[in-house]
């Protein structure tokens, strides 16, 4: 009887504890492989005006029914919200690559999973370069 | 053949949560498309101001938020934002009876609306060295007393937007024009 309430108690200890690393190891966990993700969110224009950027970036989001929660023009990121029954939240972030192009990166969060999808950003993609009267280049 | 009742019952329940589940776990196609709603959408939460000072515009605003009670909780004058919300008690006392009698004679938990959290984001943008645009937009999200999100939107109802825009037009002596 003692046995087996030791061999319970080891077997719940170790439980929890690989349970919590478990969900430790979830916070940097992604599923697409790095370089595929990054070149699915990201695109390249032909423009070296960083604040007109990132002013379209909020004009496209606000077009597309985000509620912009946050930006910071010296680190060149907007974040923003849509509720639609649904949370969707975006960061966008532009950096310059080289004096004349800037490199615009979305990552998207959807309820509780990181979109992996390419369609989405396509489609953001599509938005912004319409705004911009820029065409969006793949990430080389 | 039947199966106990217990049985029954849960395999229906996670049947439902599964399908819910997998519902939720998709993005919707068109959640980063421009709908057909964007342009309206976009006329009515925007006004375009014959100035050139954006800063007196972006002031003008947060001191319209606080005046209906929003609270400032970011902004960045360099990219023309300000992001504000505002808590309230939305609990409905004739709602709260409904909806307690509806419980005992159906034997469910009453639920109602408690609190609602609003939104708003003011944006603004130069469109030449004349003209600067100011956007407004509202969401809401609303919470019963079972603490579940019940309405997660945004708030779309034109009355609210030319509210906002008379308050601002009113506060900076300016007239604003629609786009």
């Amino acid at each position: 009887m003692r046995k087996t309430l030791a061999v319970l108690c080891s077997l719940t200890f170790a439980l929890s504890i690989s349970g919590c690393a478990g969900k430790q190891k979830k916070i940097l966990e992604t599923e697409e492989s790095q370089v595929k993700l990054r070149s699915i969110q990201s695109r390249v224009f032909d423009t070296a005006d960083r604040n007109l950027m990132l002013r379209t970036v909020i004009a496209t989001l606000q077009d597309l029914g985000f509620v912009i929660d946050d930006a910071d023009d010296t680190l060149g990121t907007v974040s923003a919200t849509k509720l639609k029954r649904y949370v969707l939240r975006v960061t966008v972030s532009a950096r310059p690559r080289g004096d004349r192009q800037m490199i615009v990166r979305c990552n998207a969060q959807y309820n509780l999973q990181t979109v992996e999808d390419p369609e989405p950003y396509q489609q953001f993609f599509t938005s912004l370069s319409k705004a911009l009267f820029l065409e969006a280049q793949q990430l080389e | 053949m039947l199966l106990p009742k217990a049985l029954r019952v849960s395999l229906i329940i996670s049947f439902l949560s599964f399908s819910l589940g997998a519902c939720q776990h998709r993005i919707p196609k068109d959640a980063l498309g421009l709908s057909p709603e964007s342009l309206r959408d976009r006329q009515l939460q925007s006004r375009i101001f014959e100035t050139n000072d954006e800063k007196m515009l972006l002031t003008a605003s947060a001191a319209l938020l606080q005046d209906l009670g929003f609270t400032i909780d970011e902004s960045e004058v360099a990219l023309g934002l300000i992001h504000s919300a505002r808590e309230r008690d939305v609990t409905d006392k004739g709602e709260v009876v409904g909806k307690v009698i509806l419980g005992v004679l159906l034997g469910a938990p009453p639920t109602w609306d408690t609190r609602q959290r609003v939104v708003a984001s003011v944006v603004t943008k130069p469109i030449d060295e004349k003209r600067i645009a100011v956007r407004v937009t509202f969401q809401h999200m609303v919470w019963n007393n079972q603490n579940q999100v019940t309405k997660l939107e945004q708030i779309n109802d034109p009355e609210i937007y030319q509210e906002f825009f008379a308050k601002l037009s009113k506060s900076v002596f300016l007239t604003a024009h629609e786009i």
